[in-house]
């Protein structure tokens, strides 16, 4: 008896469902990959979407301390972003030369989406500094608490891409464009842009909502 | 001297000899008894030579029963762990009329907490996802989970919480705010000792594990399904794990979330739960539930796939309701993320608010409904064997009815309100979450052991372990109903109510009757393995069965099935044995056997869990060098990892067929024989 | 388990996976999500810091841009589509939405009720003294 016997008798649809697309079998590799992270960035949004929430609750519990209005600078939070949404369109550029195998564009796409990475970081770190500096750090008040962790999270993120960015470069280097090389490439992307995403709410709900209260 | 002081203070931050319980007697024996333990089994292996074969066959393992396995025995041993504690709480209330008892407060209130932290994230959570690692690739009729490696990574993070719990008993203290640690009694304020640090950190590190199961198993589920297997085609159990692994995907960051922020008031003072500079207390308990009430849906919808696949082999009939139970089953993955304020009815958000979240609460019991009267009509008519696993199935159905029917009583929240808090909701979450995950796991356990270990365990101590675990059950909880209607509340260490006294003796016999039942399921593996040639199952298919795991050898060969299965309806497996009666088993002309890839070992999750074993301990006692130290060596790890050149290796097309070939010899020869009987 | 990186399977595409395999046409598709998202951005900017339109407005409107953003970013850069062979990925998306909606909205909801009804001690002491 072999696992290869068909069967196609009366029991084979007890409920009659009639006429069904036969599922065609285990998906590709990169399909498996590729959705397994989907599947990682959806729980990290969940976890993002609670600093939100912390953040919702908590930002007019300023106690006697600073207000958003008083400590956001928009001109600052616009490079951010335009760093950001440069550096995700230079992100899709080396994921578009790894899949011609373009070493050449792809390193060149990589290095400046490194670069662009960390003007973005140099620039939250130094708000960061900047704010501890003049005694409105985290544990100055909840609003500040959320403030500090919402923003940070989303940059500790950024810094663990940069990271995994140059361990990219490094493997591509060292390995050439193989098959599970690319696949990690293309999970690196998914983060990338996922990352831009949450910034877009950063920015809106944090900083621009939050320069009008 | 203070330069003495601040060089040890950056060489071991807060660790010094005063964490070592001297003088408390019953943690440093307890503690000497596991160490011992585990020196001797240690030495024992070593000197046996056994220590090749443990890294090479499990340790290294990325073999998906492996490593289902490996996640059982670790939740059995938990669960010993666990059990006592709860025997201790169980004495001490029994004897601590008027009196202190034999444990002092801070002792007793580290027992209750660490009693339900480890039942349910070491004993619960490690025994579903190893009976789903186990099994769902096979009904799947595929050859490995989505990502091998990071199904070993994960188990052995699972153990890194597990360990530091442990390790909280002789080293330090536990926490003592109970199993959710709310805040601010966690906060630093309240309690500066390390107890909460441990608790928290080592319910990150298994959090982290516990997410990249479930990542794994719904890619699985979704994506690596054999030919024909559609969605509708699936077994029970399989759906179950999709719908608790979705779960575990949506629902542990949150947990990750909160307990980062506990850890960020604690460690950098921040405010998010604090009582000043405007921190909210009461977030905490709105977002820990947000996670915590999909928690118990995690845990009891795989045993609800259990008891499908259970119930419809041994009453010999399809699952009744197919579509309906999938429908059920999908509805509770949703609307279990619509109920959790329902944990804090008294903390007074208000009528609108509460009545929005008691009658989803309510809405709720109604798929549940539909699951229990479609296995009962599955039941209905058929040829029902009272097999161990069904006896657990059984068993369950009439436990969780009434632990459901009082869910829906304190669903309701002005009854709520009187018994928040009470013994009547430990009584109540015992009843669904003993009588329905427990008494699963022990379903799943007697019905999957043959498929993983190739012989049946003993009937006759099954049975033993059943009826004093099932009578014990009801002898031990429904006491704390009474008490808890009473007036009794929850984590008492000592009491002077006359009226509860009675009722606290009679759960301590509960008690030891649910202590015996534990022993004879203790019992019934010593026997089973000792007669294993007795019970030696040849066929693959021990009990009959209706999914595909039963297609394949006991054990399976590493590469599951030599051909994928072709799949053309539900219950592939009992089509496929239909239709071989039918052909009178001729030679198959089948296709070739052809060579099979398989991943390679891979020691990446034990380092990986080796380091997150010296974060976690290096943070739990502020030594930060070590903390660094400990994340350079994870990075590192999964570079290395990543660096390999060949992560899979190649059985040859003849060895598949051999093995093949000894288990259709055995299937032919059963089968033959049932003929001529 | 083969790898065919350039052939997707029939029925079934990875996320972030796109189905034209022109490199010009790909690279025009970043280029119209980066214009996009960065007009888009500038709207956000420009209206947060005007008095040109309705105050009460303004919140709503960003809002609105921010989700138009998010997605011009998931079907430029992400390449989420409503095709069939993206069902399994836009329906994980949809259930990541609803989630995060429900955590957060529920939220809000239940903690500003709670704040009502049982306001913190420092504004219950404001507001009875």
């Amino acid at each position: 008896m072999s696992m290869t016997a068909t069967v196609g008798h009366a029991h084979a649809d007890p409920h009659h469902i009639g006429i069904v697309v036969e599922h065609p079998g285990p998906a590709s590799k990169r399909i498996v990959t590729a959705y397994g992270f989907w599947v990682f960035l959806l729980s990290d949004i969940v976890m993002f979407s609670c600093f939100f929430a912390a953040y919702a609750v908590l930002v007019h519990q300023t106690a006697d301390g600073p207000k958003g209005s008083e400590i956001f600078e928009q001109r600052n939070v616009a490079i951010e972003t335009v760093c950001l949404l440069l550096s995700s369109f230079t992100c899709g550029m080396a994921s578009i030369a790894a899949d011609v195998r373009n070493r050449l564009w792809f390193y060149l796409g990589m290095a400046v989406t490194c670069v662009l990475g960390l003007i973005f970081l140099t620039i939250e770190f130094r708000e960061f500094a900047d704010l501890v500096s003049r005694g409105y750090g985290p544990s100055r008040s909840a609003f500040l608490t959320s403030f500090f962790s919402l923003v940070g999270c989303h940059g500790l993120h950024v810094s663990a891409g940069v990271l995994w960015l140059l361990t990219m470069m490094a493997q591509v280097f060292a390995k050439g464009f193989r098959a599970d090389i690319l696949r990690r490439m293309m999970c690196f992307a998914l983060f990338w842009h996922a990352l831009d995403i949450i910034w877009v709410a950063i920015f809106s709900v944090v900083y621009l909502l939050g320069s009008g209260v | 001297m203070p330069a003495g002081r601040t060089v040890e203070a950056m060489m071991l931050g807060k660790l010094d000899w005063s964490a070592i319980p001297f003088d408390q007697p019953i943690p440093l024996i307890a503690g000497a008894v596991v160490l011992v333990g585990i020196l001797a089994v240690l030495i024992w292996v070593v000197v046996k030579g056994h220590l090749p074969y443990l890294w090479h066959e499990w340790i290294t393992s990325v073999d998906h029963k492996r490593i289902g396995v490996m996640y059982i025995l670790l939740a059995s041993v938990m669960l010993l762990r666990g059990g006592s504690d709860a025997i201790m709480m169980r004495i001490q209330q029994a004897i601590a009329y008027q009196s202190q008892g034999y444990l002092p407060p801070e002792h007793y209130n580290q027992i209750f907490s660490a009693h339900g932290t480890i039942m349910i994230f070491f004993v619960a959570m490690p025994f579903v996802i190893g009976l789903m690692n186990l099994v769902v690739p096979l009904q799947l009729g595929v050859r490995d989970v989505a990502f091998p490696t990071l199904n070993s990574v994960g188990f052995w993070l699972t153990s890194t919480g597990a360990l530091l719990v442990n390790v909280s008993l002789v080293v330090g203290e536990f926490a003592r705010t109970g199993w959710l640690a709310f805040p601010p009694l966690s906060g630093l304020t309240y309690s500066p000792g390390v107890g909460v640090d441990y608790y928290a950190w080592s319910l990150q590190i298994s959090g982290v594990g516990t997410l990249v199961a479930g990542i794994n198993l719904v890619t699985t589920v979704l994506k690596l399904r054999t030919k024909g297997m559609n969605y509708l085609r699936m077994p029970m159990f399989c759906w179950t794990t999709l719908a608790s692994n979705l779960l575990i995907v949506a629902a542990f960051p949150i947990l990750t979330a909160t307990l980062a922020m506990l850890l960020l008031d604690r460690y950098l003072g921040f405010h998010f739960f604090t009582n000043e500079a405007g921190g909210n207390v009461m977030m905490f308990m709105n977002l820990i539930w947000a996670w915590g009430h999909p928690e118990v849906y995690i845990l009891v919808l795989p045993a609800f796939g259990i008891y499908s696949e259970v119930v419809s082999t041994f009453s010999g009939k399809p699952l009744f309701g197919y579509r309906s139970m999938v429908l059920a089953t999908m509805a509770i993955c949703v609307i279990s993320f619509m109920v959790w304020l329902h944990h804090f009815f008294t903390m007074g958000a208000g009528p609108d608010v509460n009545a929005i979240f008691g009658i989803a609460s309510m809405i709720i019991a109604v798929p549940t409904g539909v699951k229990i009267y479609n296995w009962l009509f599955t039941m209905y008519g058929g040829r029902i064997r009272f097999a161990t696993p069904m006896l657990w199935s059984v068993g369950f159905m009439v436990t969780f009815i009434i632990g459901g029917l009082t869910g829906v009583l304190v669903a309701v929240p002005p009854a709520d309100f009187m018994l928040h808090n009470s013994m009547f909701l430990v009584a109540h979450f015992h009843n669904v979450i003993i009588g329905g995950v427990l008494f699963g796991a022990f379903a799943g356990f007697e019905y999957w052991f043959p498929k993983a270990f190739g012989f049946r365990l003993d009937e006759r101590w099954g049975k033993v372990a059943f009826w004093f675990t099932f009578i014990g059950f009801y002898v031990t909880f429904m006491p704390l109903y009474v008490v808890g209607m009473l007036g009794m509340t929850r984590r008492l260490q000592h009491y002077d109510v006359a009226a509860w006294r009675p009722w606290m003796m009679v759960a301590a016999i509960g008690m030891l009757l649910l202590s015996i039942g534990v022993l004879a399921q203790v019992m019934q593996l010593v026997v089973s393995i000792r007669n294993r040639e007795a019970l030696r199952d040849r066929t693959g298919d021990p009990w009959d069965g209706r999914s595909l795991e039963w297609a394949t050898s006991s054990p399976p060969p590493v590469f599951n099935f030599a051909f994928p299965p072709d799949v053309r309806g539900e219950d592939a497996y009992w089509a496929l044995k239909w239709h071989a009666k039918v052909q009178q088993l001729e030679d198959h002309p089948g296709p070739e056997y052809q060579d099979i890839e398989m991943p390679r070992n891979s020691p990446t999750g034990f380092v990986c869990a080796f380091f997150a074993t010296v974060m976690g301990f290096a943070l739990i006692w502020h030594i930060w060098w070590m903390v660094i130290l400990g994340g350079l060596g994870a990075f590192a790890t999964f570079v290395v990892f990543a660096w390999r050149d060949h992560d899979e290796y190649v059985i040859p097309a003849a060895e598949v067929e051999r093995i093949d070939r000894i288990n259709i010899e055995e299937r032919r020869s059963l089968v033959s024989m049932a003929g001529a009987a | 388990m083969s790898d065919q990186t350039h052939m997707p399977v029939g029925h079934d595409l990875a996320p972030g996976e796109e189905e034209q395999h022109s490199v010009g046409e790909r690279v025009i598709g970043y280029v119209v999500g980066l214009v996009l998202a960065l007009l888009l951005t500038a709207t956000s900017f420009f209206i947060a810091g005007t008095d040109l339109v309705w105050q009460p407005s303004i919140p709503v409107a960003l809002i609105v841009l921010a989700i138009a953003q998010m997605g011009v970013h998931l079907v430029f850069f992400l390449h989420i589509t409503t095709g069939p062979d993206n069902t399994n990925n836009v329906l994980a998306l949809a259930f990541g939405l609803l989630i995060v909606f429900l955590v957060v909205g529920g939220t809000v909801w239940i903690m500003g009720h709670l704040n009502q009804n049982m306001p913190p001690m420092d504004q219950f002491i404001q507001m009875h003294s």
